[in-house]
């Protein structure tokens, strides 16, 4: 055992020489990453563009320069910082620390996820529109946008909440970072990766010419808080901050089915049926949130398989077994360092445990979240004229154009200042 | 219900309420969130005592060529003439034929020293991290040569792909101040 232990580490089997010709002894190169400094500068160039995006979107309302701003944190936070620390990613980091103590959350880090979620608050979702080096990435090469049906988009918008449940899963068991693993568009910035990453990134780029944003739609577990932040925001984007005259000449200049049509209150007979539907679908809330959080439970020996201890425990007990021939790189790294099966063993349980707590945890928010979405549904909206839907809209300004009263209030303007 | 304003205020005042329980909610998050973050940034390091040079540090990094180099802890190398992390095991001749290396990118270099000592140097930008050569040297020599994340070429990913895909689990987070763990420095 003690030998094999030795390995890697290596044992001084031949004194180092005396050397007689004045030879010196060269020092081990140790070239440094870089200064500290470079995270309070991004951290205030990253504050600087937020409070720009809320005024672009809000009170300058032109898409030129919120174009700007984005090519602007495409090439910075993306190109030139290579696409890391990102708020999206940050997820990761922020449920490792919550769940982890042993952790220590770098401040850069806690800055680029909670202003974000601040400024979204107040101003809607300027950090979507020109912030954020993901979207502005699939914002720059959308040439032909097509129309994605409402309920086809309403349940693919499902799937940002299951990965935002997987992600703060599998970060907060100390398992993996499955945002930062899988995000598309990290190899563009680094301008380096090995082939399935450039394939990833290629299709999701791909579809991003036709389908407006895919990733910030139906996967984006950050857009996902985003979201319902900006149902509630103080200030939000507005197609014309004037009357609307329901010309119907946005109808279509959405490309993210954001624009909203106008709607009348149902007649009385529907009314009533709409009711009965509501309150179907409240009762069987529980009964999903149910099922969700057994699913979860039930998956979790699969789950906690992501998590390396337990991985090697289960190697470890195959062989041990019998059930399989031979050794991985792991059980054999494991078994060289000589340490404790049994207490191996012990973590693993503990880990599994945490898994069995946490998926049933994730199932339960799922099942109430797709119910509430099934009841959001089902509940009559009363909208006066077009308008920006709150939650779904990236505030990048393209629908401000259509808009005839705009484009009148935009030439009043510049007459008065030309006055 | 009948009266189509009294529902608009009652939204209006059910979101007010919404908006201060969620800033409250985001302050207090951030409270809690920055008592538990600090300034010291981290970067990923490797434990030589932990690796056992299996190879993945050449084929799991997210950059083409591994930010993991071979690196010499040369006080501890015997600088010996028949070097186990130099040469194939029953090498020819103790030239510098390629054919007798164990590097497959030919990155060490080789230098007379005086008699009978020999330098070994590794040319980083050659290096692809494998670890055929720490293997070598650790079964056989001094164990002088190991392995560690260069600091100029790693990109500091928020999860190190190798970490993730080290058998070892020899990968941690270490201070960026302090960010080799080298060997033979006590
Ligand atoms: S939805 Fe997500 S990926 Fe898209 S812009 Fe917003 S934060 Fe970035
Ligand atoms: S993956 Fe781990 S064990 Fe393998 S060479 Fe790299 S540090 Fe060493
Ligand atoms: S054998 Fe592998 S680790 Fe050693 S110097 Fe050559 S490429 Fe680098
Ligand atoms: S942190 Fe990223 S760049 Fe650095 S060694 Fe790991 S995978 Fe490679």
């Amino acid at each position: 055992m003690l030998m094999l232990s030795m390995t890697a580490w290596g044992v001084q089997r031949f004194p180092p020489p005396q050397f007689e010709s004045g030879y010196q002894i060269p020092q081990t190169t140790t070239p440094m990453p870089h200064p500290p400094i470079r995270d309070v500068i991004d951290s205030a160039v990253f504050l600087v563009a937020l409070g720009m995006a809320s005024w672009l979107t809000l009170k300058k309302r032109s898409r030129k320069w919120i174009v700007g701003l984005m090519l602007f944190s495409l090439f910075y936070f993306g190109f030139f910082r290579n696409g890391c620390v990102c708020s999206v990613g940050s997820i990761g980091n922020i449920a490792l620390a919550a769940f982890n103590s042993e952790y220590t959350l770098p401040a850069v880090v806690l800055v680029f996820f909670l202003a974000p979620l601040v400024f979204t608050l107040f101003f809607g979702r300027g950090f979507c529109a020109a912030v954020c080096p993901l979207g502005a990435m699939q914002d720059i090469v959308l040439i032909r946008p097509v129309r994605v049906p409402e309920p086809l988009e309403a349940a693919l918008r499902l799937l940002a909440y299951v990965y935002l449940a997987f992600a703060v899963l599998f970060a907060a068991t100390g398992s993996l970072f499955v945002i930062c693993r899988y995000d598309p568009f990290v190899t563009f910035f680094r301008f380096n990766g090995n082939w399935n990453l450039w394939v990833l990134g290629i299709s999701f780029l791909l579809i991003s010419l036709f389908v407006g944003r895919p990733y910030c739609r139906f996967l984006c577990p950050y857009g996902v808080i985003l979201r319902q932040l900006s149902r509630i925001s103080r200030w939000r984007v507005k197609i014309t901050p004037d009357e609307c005259i329901q010309c119907r000449l946005c109808e279509q200049a959405c490309p993210f089915g954001a624009v909203v049509k106008p709607s009348k209150p149902l007649p009385p007979a529907e009314n009533a049926r709409s009711k009965r539907t509501i309150a179907f679908l409240i009762v069987l809330l529980p009964i999903l949130a149910a099922l969700g959080g057994w699913i979860g439970s039930a998956m979790h020996p699969t789950l906690a398989r992501a998590h390396p201890t337990v991985r090697l425990a289960n190697r470890i007990d195959a062989e041990m077994a019998g059930l399989v021939q031979g050794q991985t790189d792991a059980s054999e790294a494991f078994r060289a360092s000589g340490q404790d099966v049994q207490l191996l063993r012990l973590e693993a349980v503990s880990i599994r445990y945490r898994f069995w707590v946490g998926g049933m945890m994730a199932g339960i928010a799922l099942g109430l979240i797709a119910g509430g979405k099934l009841i959001a549904s089902a509940v009559p909206v009363v909208r006066k004229e077009y308008e920006a839907h709150r939650a779904g809209c990236f505030a990048c300004g393209r629908c401000f154009a259509y808009c005839p009263v705009e484009q009148k209030r935009r030439i009043d303007q510049s007459i008065m200042n030309t006055k | 219900m009948t009266q189509p304003n009294k529902p608009i205020n009652r939204r209006d005042f059910l979101r007010d309420g919404l908006w201060g329980a969620c800033f409250a909610g985001l302050a207090g998050t951030g409270a809690v969130l920055a008592s538990k973050s600090s300034q010291q940034r981290f970067v990923w390091q490797i434990d030589p005592a932990k690796c056992t040079a299996c190879g993945n540090c050449a084929t799991f990094c997210v950059l083409q060529e591994s930010a993991v180099k071979c690196v010499h802890a040369y006080q501890m190398c015997g600088y010996c003439d028949l070097c186990t992390g130099y040469y194939r095991p029953e090498p020819s001749a103790l030239d510098t034929a390629a054919e007798n290396q164990l590097c497959p990118r030919g990155a060490i270099i080789r230098t007379y020293v005086e008699d009978p000592y020999f330098q070994y140097t590794i040319d980083e930008s050659l290096c692809n991290g494998c670890g055929k050569c720490v293997k070598g040297c650790a079964a056989f020599g001094n164990g002088s040569l190991f392995l560690q994340v260069r600091h100029d070429l790693c990109v500091n990913c928020n999860e190190c792909a190798i970490a993730a895909a080290c058998p070892a689990q020899a990968f941690k987070r270490v201070p960026a101040d302090k960010p080799y763990l080298l060997k033979g420095q006590g």
